[in-house]
């Protein structure tokens, strides 16, 4: 029978065995096997925006009868909707379809921001890039529409924002 | 047997054979497969010793960081790279040894009646040490920590949580700003503080819990890491790029697998299994399982205040609350929901002797199921009925392996719900009533269902505990042979050696005469 005390050779080095099978279980697993996150020759678009569409109807100027008829302290001459238009997205990449969606306004009274986040994967190289969106009900078609010419690298991430610092349909 | 109990028990006799395998190497001690949660403790003290310097040294700004990591990984590898690969591979020997503490406790049954409480209070750990872990990496700010920080946040703009898409932070490199590792360093240092405190609600209802591993194990735990920091350490990918998707990552498969699976399936598909998983484990508890066995039952009159059940009670079911009749004394005082049913208090209790001259034998607190007087009884009984050149009375425990099994002309064998209900002064008695030898089994150090049955009688019965065995006892007649239920052949070739061995002996001519001869006539 085989000692089972401390300092008996065969427990050392079953010990160090099994405290390296432990090591290299936590070395192998920590960095391997290798995760392919994207495939090569790969690009991204990402889309993705945080914005207040336009209110769904018209402002008007209130009537002296109509201002007369408020409390003194809510007596604002002018009234719009509180509402916010949804914002309506097309994206087409090499004149196919690549995303068509709406973003509602968020919050119980339709009146926060249009929030998104979509990604794609698509294949690296030119690509003709048109972006289409629309933040005002009022207007059926797409008031801002962005057609442009994009060489995308591998790996390369192409962010398709809306933004009114920029003018609207912003491209980096 | 159902499937589920079927599958419960293969695993636990698959479990038992691992873990009696490593004891023959490591000690029960030192055995790493039955001090799983005390070695989680001590990877926690790693990471935090660890992590304390880090975060002294590293610079947080959102240029800074991943410069000042490679500095200290790179040029000061002497200290801070070796104290990063150490927080680093701790954290992943936190998650391996969490996982197998949880399939191990599932695997003993471990999870339901009153031990729910800790079963549940454990599931939000592996959320806060995953919270914890992943958060590590966005810190190093290399593409690793880019593709984490980016995954973990399309995750939760799943949820309907945000007013913004969280991931916007990363949409553009001007997106992020210092204050944005500010905060994570905050978070990585105030999650784990919540982790810590989570871990105490957890040790409840656990007295004297297992927080630190042996010295052996300890330090066998710490040179196998600081080996692999030395042999392989951790190093940083490519530095964080928000312009570039990182394509082929060295993934911390022990964290970061979420993310893989969740590109694998979607979001939502992540969430329905991280969910499903943490569901499946609260309501295990619920499960149909055994009944609990009645509660302890203390006796005041016979109840002197010593303290012994309070001490030895492995799950703190036990208070000392003023005697209502004794100025000045202790009474002990059972919390139904917290009694485990062990019995080991009664193995504690001063008055549990059998030597004791009354005819009903009341302890101060006593199993209903199986009360002390009725154990003298039986052991007296069966004892008078051995015939043979040898006599032996055997204790067991039901838990362990079944020593009804090992019953005989010459054998008597006394199965008790844990064998830490076993009064060392029985044994005694058994020795003065007839028996030859005494063979004291029960579950191995570490797989005892009630945590301490086993160790409590192994002091007990070596005199280092109270109530002890009398120094008068011939040990050479006394043989103590711990066996788990898969230990059945093991067991009984024990109780063979034991037997020979006895036989050498003879018998014992210095035996005291037995205590109560005319009741053990009687009952005979």
């Amino acid at each position: 029978m085989v000692s089972k005390s401390p300092y008996n050779p065969l427990v050392l080095a079953g010990q160090a065995l099994f405290y390296g099978l432990f090591a290299v279980i936590i070395a192998y697993f920590s960095t391997a096997p290798k995760y392919t996150h994207l495939e090569p020759e790969i690009s991204l678009i990402k889309l993705s925006f945080s914005y207040h569409g336009e209110p769904v109807g018209e402002c008007h100027k209130r009537t002296p009868e109509e201002l007369a008829k408020l409390a003194p302290n809510m007596r604002a001459p002018i009234s719009c909707p509180r509402e916010r238009s949804p914002i309506k997205v097309k994206i087409d990449l090499d004149s196919q379809p690549l995303f068509e969606g709406v973003a509602p306004p968020a919050g119980l009274s339709k009146d926060g921001t249009s929030t998104l986040y979509k990604r794609f994967e698509v294949p690296s190289g030119e690509h003709m890039l048109s972006v289409k969106m629309n933040d005002n009900a009022r207007i059926k078609d797409y008031n801002m529409v962005r057609e442009e010419k994009v060489t995308l690298k591998p790996a390369q991430i192409l962010v398709i924002d809306l933004r009114r610092d920029h003018g609207g349909i912003f491209i980096e | 047997m159902s499937v589920f109990a079927s599958f419960r028990q293969g695993g636990l006799v698959l479990l038992q054979r691992i873990e009696a395998f490593f004891d023959a190497i490591f000690g029960s001690a030192g055995n790493p497969w039955r001090h799983l949660g005390a070695l989680a403790f001590y990877f926690i003290w790693i990471i935090l010793a660890t992590g304390i310097y880090l975060f002294i040294v590293l610079d947080t700004g959102v240029e800074d960081i991943f410069t000042s990591i490679n500095y200290y990984t790179h040029e000061q590898w002497w200290l801070g790279g070796i104290l990063r690969s150490l927080h680093r591979y701790a954290a992943d020997g936190l998650v391996l040894v969490m996982l197998l503490h949880l399939v191990r406790e599932f695997f003993y049954g471990r999870y339901y009646g009153f031990r729910w409480f800790s079963w549940i209070t454990g599931v939000p750990l592996i959320w806060l040490v995953y919270a914890s872990g992943i958060g590590g990496y966005w810190l190093v700010w290399d593409q690793l920590g880019q593709f984490s920080a980016i995954a973990s946040m399309e995750w939760f703009d799943w949820l309907p949580i945000f007013s913004d898409p969280a991931t916007r932070n990363f949409l553009t490199p001007g997106a992020l700003t210092d204050r944005f590792f500010s905060l994570l360093v905050f978070l990585h240092i105030g999650i784990p503080l919540i982790l810590l405190l989570a871990l105490w609600v957890h040790l409840q209802r656990i007295a004297q819990a297992d927080v630190f591993p042996s010295r052996t194990l300890a330090l066998g735990t710490l040179a196998t890491l600081l080996v692999l920091t030395l042999v392989k350490p951790t190093l940083s990918h490519g530095r964080a790029d928000l312009l570039l998707v990182p394509t082929v990552l060295d993934i911390d498969w022990f964290y970061l697998f979420i993310h893989p699976l969740m590109y694998l399936t979607s979001p939502a598909g992540l969430w329905a299994i991280a969910t499903g998983l943490t569901l499946l484990l609260l309501l295990l508890p619920l499960l149909p399982h055994p009944q609990q066995e009645p509660i302890a039952v203390v006796s005041p009159p016979n109840c002197n205040g010593c303290r012994r059940c309070f001490d030895d009670c492995p799950y703190g079911a036990i208070t000392m609350l003023p005697h209502p009749h004794k100025p000045g004394h202790q009474l002990a005082s059972v919390i139904p929901e917290l009694c485990a049913s062990c019995g080991i208090c009664a193995g504690a209790c001063p008055s549990s002797t059998p030597f004791r001259s009354i005819e009903q034998l009341v302890t101060g607190i006593d199993m209903p199921r199986q009360p002390v007087n009725a154990l003298r009884e039986e052991m007296e009984r069966k004892i008078t009925a051995l015939a043979g050149p040898v006599k032996i009375a055997v204790f067991g425990c039901e838990c362990a392996a079944d020593v009804r099994h090992l019953g005989s002309a010459d054998t008597a064998v006394l199965n008790l719900m844990c064998t830490g209900l076993l009064p060392p002064s029985f044994v005694e008695y058994a020795l003065r009533s007839g028996a030859d030898g005494v063979l004291v089994t029960g579950c191995r150090e570490g797989s005892c269902a009630y945590r301490l049955g086993t160790r409590w009688t192994e002091q007990r019965l070596s005199g280092q505990r109270e109530p002890h065995l009398r120094p008068t006892v011939p040990v050479d007649r006394l043989r103590v042979a711990w066996a788990d239920s898969h230990e059945m052949s093991c067991l009984k070739a024990s109780l063979d050696d034991f037997r020979e061995y006895l036989q050498t002996l003879g018998a014992d001519e210095h035996r005291s005469r037995a205590y109560t001869p005319r009741r053990i006539a009687q009952n005979g």
